[in-house]
């Protein structure tokens, strides 16, 4: 299905809404495009297109929902599923948190979406794969990697008023290049809105340089170290990782009901604490130009600019719209995106300011250790490095560390300047007594 | 690259899913002469225009979950997703296209047409052509999961009714809060190829799970527990309580039958118990591992490097390659572990999630060994890979998650044989003087070449002087994959033998979730460095 006009969709959904027997009906419209390349041993190893359309309706009866969903848009079958969400929704058991769904809303003016990326087909592909392969292939160097392209839209309507619209495209390329004899590995990861914003060949360059950098890793003793994360070491495209472990660690609820590490000691959150270094800002923002998001949540809430962690206080949390009745309060939806106040230093300078430290590209296989303090585990990987008065010196092996977001922000020496990393800015963060549990023998 | 998140995990549905009625659930799918009829067009479609060889999957996807917190129902999902895929050899390349909802020849054919194209296009990058090990074709052919009962056939307020019983359980014995899943999947697939095998094949799985959590006010501090349980290939009859399946010890656990309500009960206690359990002093121990708890680290540890595939490095950029490289096996003589370590690949096991009658490219599934006496002898491989480890078959270890998604060669059910030797496991825990016997799944992570991991657990248990002397927390191992199998010694019989497994293990670019078991007995592991998790924020 091509991308919908805001307009197209509603004519859709407007039908459907008339079809509504239920006391409340809600109707989601989404469809779009994917497409993906994948590559390895210097060599394209699958790649495809899809094209996905659906819409769902959700019908209701006092507490109780029901949902049916259908990809034929005729209004035999577009009234065909109203009338199951109908049957499903008379046969639930009722859902005593069920919210009215919500009445006409404003929302921000938010655009992440790039006609560059929509119009993505098989030979751009080709092409971004070839400037990719091209430079490895030539320096002997093997490499893996993988675009996924994606252009979509989604709209929601319901019988109180509510209409919305949204529409989307994104790109994620990563690629992880070898040395022909396994010593020595490299990562580069990038991801972009506007597809014109994106240069495999540079992303593999920086592949390509930790790869060949990184052969014959020494092993320096596990412990705790000052070391310099990269943004792919603090947020990842394709794994659990340390800041959004936080970000979403934030929900009141969980801190209300005792099990966070936001609640408080004898009942309550620790909202308005301050729990991490005075330099720690978070916001998000969806009309951020560099990390455009969507303007609503998935209920159909506005997502507005909003202050999660100030100066090291917790400013706000993110509430279910259920929760915040029962406490009173704004039901403020969790963030499209997530923004970190940095410095205006770039990687070199911090490495330059650093007598003694371990350069971290990335983080891997990162799981929870502890939900209490948000104990996290996991190891280094693609480009592990050691630091002396300002200069890399040498590649080291990967280590495991064991360590917990709100200890890393608190062990804060110094940010650089923040980039988009996941639809999210962070800045690289130097971070004194990272703790490092023991050695990995992996390249 | 390995399994999803803990906690209470998200439903995984294959793509296209679209939301029915649980009454849908039980409609038949198409009949088989129909679908055979609509395979047929593909495999000559592609034929005409140049493919040497052609498959095609025609799958049926549903999925229900129930899913409930206290004395709360939060949802119920029921869904399908129904369509065919095309793969095909053209020009000496793969090629592949799915369509969803095919409704008759015309859908396929066309579908065969376009991986035709795609291959021929791809043929341009290519550095070697594919070279497919020769796989007799079985005729007609079926099978079907040996389940009791379908899971789907269970009025949903049975379901609902045990969720809730099982919630009120928890919070009567201590638990604060608790969460309880019904994960049940049936897929209804059916194979064609070129070969001329033509499999229809019914797979059922079920997946009982709960999170209870305990808070004390006074130090601010939760625990949680989470089930016991495993996810099975198998119907409803898994929730029959039956007292053959108990293995009775310092707590119950669980074999071909899981009984939900005793698990939840004693959940909510020892999560209540752990508050006053004493923080572990970080060394070496002596494990003792439960089935419950052993199997993830099989998974992690000799099921994920001895993938060809990942060994061969096409796993490079996400999921990474293996310290299991070829030259290892090639010696005949790397010490993967201890004598007493024999590890065998089997998609034939009843009852567990990888078991099948022919894996997603028409090969009969088998049974195999990986590591025979502590030695490396095998890999897993599929057709396009058995050549490469002078194979002249395929091991049968191809899956899709879908219709929609192509094959390639996924985890079978890996297992550790039990010990010849009979061994009961109070027998060895009476031998160990300082050791930690742990029971459940919990935390997990491995690196990129599988040597370094770290691995929780649900519940710990200090063993001193060969008696239990109570529970601990904060309990985390770290090892090397070699060496904490070489520090393998004693293995119980198999008496012990259950299985352990995930439904998500995640793998691929775009990711692809698999089913899969890991058995083993009790087993114990000398000298394993611990470390304690505790911290102050």
């Amino acid at each position: 299905m091509a991308i919908l006009t805001k307009e197209e969709a509603k004519t859709i959904i407007d039908k459907v809404l008339a079809y509504s027997k239920s006391d409340e009906m809600s109707v989601n419209l989404a469809g779009g495009r994917t497409g993906n390349i994948r590559y390895a041993r210097n060599a394209v190893s699958t790649s495809g297109e899809s094209v996905n359309q659906s819409l769902s309706v959700t019908s209701v009866f006092g507490k109780r929902a029901g949902t049916a969903t259908i990809n034929e848009f005729d209004d035999a079958s577009l009234e065909k599923t109203v009338r199951r969400a109908e049957e499903v929704a008379r046969l639930a058991p009722e859902n005593p948190e069920y919210m009215p769904m919500l009445g006409p809303q404003t929302y921000l003016n938010t655009d992440p979406y790039a006609e560059s990326t929509a119009k993505m087909d098989p030979n751009y592909r080709a092409q971004a794969t070839f400037d990719s392969l091209d430079p490895c292939r030539k320096k002997n160097l093997v490499a893996a990697g993988y675009m996924e392209d994606t252009a979509r839209f989604n709209a929601i309507g319901n019988t109180k008023g509510l209409s919305a619209y949204n529409r989307e495209t994104s790109v994620e390329f990563s690629i992880t290049v070898r040395t022909a004899d396994g010593l020595g590995s490299g990562y580069g990861t990038s991801d972009v809105t506007d597809v014109s914003k994106l240069s495999t060949k540079a992303v593999t360059e920086v592949a390509m340089g930790k790869a060949q950098a990184s052969a014959s890793a020494r092993a320096l003793e596990p412990g705790k170290y000052t070391v310099i994360l990269e943004p792919a070491a603090l947020v990842s495209n394709v794994d659990a990782s340390l800041m959004v472990a936080l970000i979403r660690s934030m929900d009141a609820r969980n801190a209300d009901e005792g099990r966070s590490f936001l609640s408080k000691k004898g009942g309550g959150t620790r909202l308005g604490e301050k729990l991490f270094d005075e330099r720690v800002t978070i916001n998000s923002d969806p009309t951020n130009p560099e990390v455009p998001s969507g303007a609503f949540s998935g209920d159909g809430r506005p997502q507005e600019k909003i202050t999660w962690i100030e100066k090291g206080v917790v400013k706000n949390m993110p509430y279910s719209r259920y929760w915040a009745e029962k406490k009173g309060v704004k039901a403020v939806p969790p963030g499209g995106n997530f923004i970190m106040e940095g410095g205006t230093q770039s990687l070199a300078d911090m490495i330059k300011g650093t007598e003694k430290g371990i350069l971290v590209t990335r983080l891997w296989y990162i799981r929870p250790v502890d939900p209490q303090t948000l104990l996290y585990t996991g190891l280094t990987r693609d480009g592990t490095f050691y630091i002396e008065n300002g200069q890399i010196k040498f590649p080291v092996k990967n280590f495991r560390f064991n360590e917990s977001p709100v200890i890393m922000l608190n062990n804060l020496e110094a940010m650089g300047k923040p980039v988009r990393i996941g639809g999210n800015l962070v800045p690289p963060l130097k971070i004194r007594d990272f703790t490092f549990t023991s050695l990995s023998d992996a390249v | 690259m390995g399994l999803g998140t803990a906690g209470i995990i998200l439903p995984n549905l294959p793509a296209f899913s679209r939301t029915v009625s649980p009454e849908q659930l039980l409609e038949p799918g198409l009949d088989v002469a129909v679908k055979k009829r609509l395979a047929d067009a593909a495999l000559n479609a592609a034929k005409s225009k140049g493919a040497t060889y052609t498959d095609v999957r025609i799958g049926r996807y549903l999925n229900q979950f129930v899913i409930t917190r206290e004395d709360k129902v939060q949802n119920i999902v029921n869904t399908e997703s129904y369509g065919v895929g095309v793969r095909v050899i053209a020009d000496g390349c793969w090629g592949f296209a799915a369509v969803v909802d095919a409704k008759n020849e015309a859908d396929t054919a066309k579908a065969a047409e376009t991986a035709v194209a795609i291959a021929k296009a791809n043929a341009k990058l290519m550095k070697e052509p594919v070279q497919l090990a020769s796989q007799k074709g079985y005729g007609e052919v079926s099978w079907k999961a040996p389940i009791q009962r379908n899971a789907f056939e269970v009025p949903i307020k049975e379901k609902v009714d045990l969720l809730l019983g099982v919630n009120d359980a928890a919070l009567k014995n201590g638990a604060n809060y608790v969460n309880s899943v019904l994960f049940m999947v049936n897929e209804q697939k059916y194979f064609a190829s070129t070969d001329g095998t033509y499999a229809d094949q019914d797979i059922h799985r079920i997946w009982p799970i709960f999170t209870v959590t305990a808070i004390d006010p006074k130090t601010g501090k939760f625990e949680t527990r989470n089930a016991l349980s495993a996810p099975m290939g198998m119907g409803y009859e898994y929730l029959q309580r039956n007292p053959v399946d108990k293995v009775t010890g310092i707590t119950t656990r669980y074999n071909k039958g899981y009984d939900m309500l005793e698990d939840v009960t004693a959940a909510a206690k020892q999560a209540r118990a752990k508050h006053a359990a004493k923080s572990v002093e970080a060394g070496k121990y002596d494990l003792v591992l439960d089935p419950s708890h052993l199997w993830l680290t099989i998974h992690e540890s000799v099921g994920h490097p001895l993938e060809l595939d990942r060994v061969l490095g096409y796993e490079a950029n996400f999921a990474g390659t293996s310290f299991a490289t070829l030259d290892k096996w090639k010696s005949k003589d790397f010490n993967y572990g201890s004598k007493q370590v024999n590890l065998i690949a089997d998609k034939t096991q009843v009852g567990s999630l990888g078991a099948v009658g022919y894996d997603d490219e028409g090969v009969q599934t088998q049974k195999w060994d990986l590591v025979r006496d502590g030695t490396l002898v095998n890999y897993q491989a599929i057709r396009d890979q058995a050549h490469i480890i002078d194979e002249d078959h395929s091991q049968g270890c191809c899956y899709a998650d879908s219709w929609s998604s192509v094959q390639f060669q996924r985890m079978a059910n890996v297992s550790l044989e039990a010990g010849k030797t009979p061994l009961s496991v109070a027998n060895m825990i009476k031998d160990v003087k300082k050791g930690i016997y742990i029971i459940g799944d919990g935390s997990f992570s491995i690196d990129q070449q599988r040597y370094n991991f770290q691995f929780g657990g649900q519940l710990f248990y200090e063993i001193k002087d060969g008696q239990i002397a109570g529970m601990l927390k904060d309990v985390a191992y770290q090892s090397n994959t070699q060496e904490f199998w070489n520090s393998c010694v004693q293995v119980c019989d198999a008496s012990d033998y259950r299985l352990g497994g995930s439904f998500f293990d995640g793998k691929g670019q775009p990711p692809q979730s698999s089913a899969v078991s890991h058995g083993s007995s009790t087993t114990r592991f000398n000298g394993v460095n611990v470390i304690n998790t505790a911290r102050k924020i």
